[in-house]
């Protein structure tokens, strides 16, 4: 039985990487006890894999994993023996039993929205942010440019791009910025080069310390196209 | 959220910020206003190492058993991050509450080998805390250090205010009670240290005096005091199945170097090698309950949820019960999906049973450990494995599908000849031929594969070879060499490969492990010109060393390469570890007229743990 299960990871634990979460959730699930299936041979390991990989810094509510399970009780029982085994800053808060055909999460994935606030009171942006009147204008004479270029730096050289058609909403919330980007294996915009095009836009300073990042949701497209979070592809049970 | 000590700044511009954040599963939340003692364990090097390290786990478990305690931990920041603490002056921190060591009641470090003491003063340092015990106050922590290399603290004797001598869950109570008392009264940081003092088991440096003779020997070595004991005697737990063990040990988040449950199934070895500081020191041996272990076994794995279960001892072939504990791990393996990784086991029918039931043949190499490459130069070192044992479990491991064996050897021992190095060479020689007469070309998968490494012998503290002395490291390198060519003509060269370690640092472990208190200067130096780390061969930096000991006039030759005489008053000889000083003599006498001992459970040789009434000197009359 397929199982997809959602986390926060949180606070401290923005510290620690993607392949430390996953050992995270192989012993968790282990003190839980649950009865994860496991691959045969000599060294046998838990059939789990995990979506999105969060950048180091980034806090978030919407973190899926799957998992191949050889019994189950219900989405209740199972969320919270996970978390009665867990630390406080990663929490499980969804549960559900995929249908036999759901493609796994990694390759599903296609969107994440952020929420961003700004932490440092003597930054230059954050003069934008105090004013959210202000900010909501700004952004959308950003988001009206016709295209949006960034330039990516790699080992041997440097390349414009374009990351506009990566941006699917970009929005002034309450002294927040909000904003939904495409993700995954077709086309992964970080949120940290929309930062840095809007500071350029601005005419502002970028400094990647000024803001606190925090991972809404991670979505995939439905039959008709449109976006739903990933655990609505199963069932609670 | 927890308060972390290190701004976001500094945790993303760094390797590993995983190191320094704590919060890990298991580890110990307390309340600050309900304790009245703050105690930090410290293993001086990097987290994933310290994180491996089973004492801390057993002591951070039974401190924090206390009420009145909260026990955290710290570990040396990695070069990176020590680099941004000293810019920023940002004291050193523990890791639980990220509080400032500097503020803590205790700082204790655990000694495991002699290439961390740079490390040790880059803790207190980076911590803010005067390096040197004479220069701290009331209200600065107790520096305590323990574990092995505290049988022969004077090297480091400047920098501890006390050197606990044994085994940790035996007189800490006492010493904590004591301290409340201090914490608590006007009593004077010195009047502490004295009574401390007279807790057994405790060692304070600054109560003693060396004098020297105009050799550089040491002339008379006592306490200042006539209220300070003038012998200490190691601390030992006499029943291993009642003392108190970690069952939920601390769980990671980063990938650490033993990534598994660790069961301490037996303390103390049997066997007697004379190399070997293990054996001694931890005399007598005791085993613990195997229904005990069970049970814990049980516990850590559902506590921990890790995946890997090891055993913990100095020789685990000697534990009486490990076939029935094996049994049931191997239960677990297949119902619970537990691996086993066994530690290095006598090679016999037995333990290939065992490991061919746990893991793939083809991808795993036997060790085997003979350290010397002749039957007599292994009788000079009592070490009990002849050649028959060697080839009879090779060859029954040829059979059982293995083809890859790796042997363990020290060159440099006592007594050693160009005959007994060859023997190296010959003995993997010999090993190979027997796969080749004995295996079937149609049975062969990949090649037969010997691989014989060499480390270069260091005589320790409380041995039979204390008084030995250490080859040069340019005669070290040659005997490689000579071996290395040997190697080439075995007819099987193809199939055998020799490794060998490298010198300088080696040479140096020598000189600290058997220095006096006239290294706390060399090694102060060698800390004030920027080294840390030495143990990791990229950090280590030779010249620093050598000029510090010009510096202090120090001659290695004079800790290293001379033999001593066992007249010599030597700088550990004020420590009682039970096993007798005439024993250790007897012991090098019979070494160097190549005789052996046989081991604790064939006939009892007197050594003298038997004074602490416990362990393998009393199996036979319960």
């Amino acid at each position: 039985m397929k199982l997809r299960i959602k986390y926060s990871k949180l606070g401290n634990l923005r510290f620690i990487g993607h392949l430390d979460v996953m050992r995270y959730f192989q012993k968790a699930i282990r003190r839980a006890k649950l009865k994860v299936s496991y691959s045969k041979g000599y060294s046998p390991h838990q059939i789990i894999s995990f979506a999105a990989p969060l950048a180091m810094g980034i806090t978030s509510d919407g973190e899926y994993f799957d998992g191949e399970f050889d019994e189950i009780t219900t989405s209740e029982d199972m969320i919270n023996r996970l978390n009665e085994v867990g630390v406080d800053e990663i929490r499980v808060s969804e549960c559900v039993l995929l249908p036999d055909s759901a493609k796994n999460s990694m390759s599903v994935v296609a969107a994440s929205d952020y929420i961003i606030e700004t932490k440092n009171n003597e930054s230059e942006i954050s003069d934008y942010f105090a004013l959210a009147n202000n900010l909501s204008e700004k952004i959308d004479s950003f988001i009206n440019q016709d295209e949006i270029i960034i330039t990516k730096k790699t080992k041997k050289n440097e390349k414009e791009e374009d990351i506009k058609p990566g941006i699917l909403k970009l929005e002034a919330r309450n002294n927040k910025l909000y904003m939904l980007l495409s993700t995954g294996s077709i086309y992964n915009l970080k949120p940290e080069l929309v930062l840095m095009a809007l500071c350029r836009y601005l005419d502002v300073t970028y400094n990647i310390f000024d803001y606190r990042i925090h991972r809404i949701e991670t979505y995939m497209s439905n039959e008709d196209g449109s976006l739903i979070p990933l655990y609505e592809a199963g069932k609670r049970f | 959220m927890r308060k972390l000590a290190l701004s976001d700044e500094i945790l993303m511009s760094i390797e590993k910020p995983a190191r320094y954040i704590g919060g890990e599963y298991n580890s110990v939340m307390k309340d600050k206003d309900e304790i009245d003692i703050r105690f930090c364990m410290c293993f001086p090097d990097v987290y994933e190492i310290g994180m491996s390290h089973l004492g801390i786990q057993i002591l951070y478990d039974m401190f924090n058993k206390r009420e009145d305690t909260w026990c955290e931990r710290v570990y040396s920041p990695w070069p990176d991050l020590d680099l941004v603490m000293r810019e920023n002056n940002i004291p050193l921190f523990a890791l639980e509450s990220q509080d400032n060591i500097k503020d803590f009641d205790f700082l204790g470090i655990t000694l495991q080998y002699e290439m961390c003491y740079t490390n040790i003063l880059q803790i207190l340092d980076l911590s803010q805390i005067p390096i040197k015990s004479e220069n701290r106050k009331k209200g600065d922590p107790i520096i305590i250090g323990g574990g092995p290399c505290a049988y022969n603290p004077e090297p480091i004797a400047d920098f501890f205010d006390i050197f606990y001598i044994g085994e940790g869950e035996t007189v800490y109570d006492q010493l904590l009670d004591l301290y409340k008392e201090y914490k608590n009264s006007d009593m004077k940081r010195r009047d502490f240290l004295i009574k401390a003092s007279n807790i057994p088991g405790l060692y304070v440096p600054c109560l003693y005096d060396v004098c020297y003779n105009n050799d550089g020997t040491i002339a008379d070595f006592g306490p200042k005091y006539s209220n300070v004991p003038d012998r200490i005697v190691k601390q030992v737990v006499r029943n291993m199945s009642q003392v108190t063990y970690p069952e939920k040990p601390i769980v990671p988040f980063m990938k650490v170097t033993q990534d598994r449950v660790v069961l301490e199934i037996m303390r103390g070895c049997i066997r007697g090698c004379r190399f070997c500081q293990a054996g001694m020191i931890y005399r007598p041996t005791r085993p613990k309950d195997v229904n005990l272990l069970k049970q814990y076994a049980q516990n850590m794995l559902d506590n921990s949820g890790q995946e890997e279960i090891t055993f913990s001892s100095l020789s685990s072939s000697d534990y009486g019960d490990l076939a029935e504990l094996t049994d049931c791990l191997i239960e677990k393996m297949n119902s619970e999906h537990v691996n086993i990784s066994l530690p290095s086991l006598r090679i016999d029918a037995f333990s290939l049973d065992v490991m061919s039931k746990i893991q793939d043949v083809k991808k795993n190499s036997l060790t085997f450990a003979p350290e010397a490459g002749t039957q007599r130069l292994r009788n000079v070192i009592n070490k009990g494995l002849t050649k028959e044992d060697i080839l009879n479990g090779s060859l029954q491991a040829f059979k059982g599908g293995w083809n890859k064996v790796k042997l363990y050897f020290m060159m440099g021992l006592p007594t050693e000849t160009y005959e007994d190095i060859e023997g190296i060479a010959d003995l993997s020689e010999e090993i190979t031929e027997l796969y080749f007469d004995n295996i079937p070309k149609e049975q062969r998968e990949g090649r037969v594969m010997v691989t014989a490494s060499a480390s270069y012998f260091v005589p320790k503290p409380f041995t039979p070879f204390q008084w030995a002395p250490m080859i040069e490291p340019e005669e070290f390198v040659k005997r490689a060499y000579h071996v290395k060519d040997k190697f080439r003509e075995e007819k099987n060269h193809k199939s055998l490969k020799f490794q060998y370690h490298e010198a300088d640092i080696t040479i140096l472990e020598g000189l600290l492990a058997r220095g006096d208190r006239k290294l706390c200067d060399v090694i102060y130096d060698v800390y004030s010109s920027g080294q840390i780390f030495d143990a990791w061969t990229e950090y280590f930096n030779k010249e620093n060393w050598d000029n510090a000991l010009n510096k202090h006039n120090i001659d290695v030759g004079f800790y290293t390469y001379r033999e001593r005489s066992t007249d010599e008053i030597l700088p550990w000889d004020f420590i009682d570890i039970g096993v007798s000083k005439s024993f250790l003599v007897r012991e090098w006498e019979l070494a160097k007229q190549e005789q052996t001992t046989p081991n604790c459970r064939q006939k009892c040789s007197a050594c003298g743990a038997a004074k602490f009434k416990g362990g393998v000197c009393f199996e036979a009359k319960n």
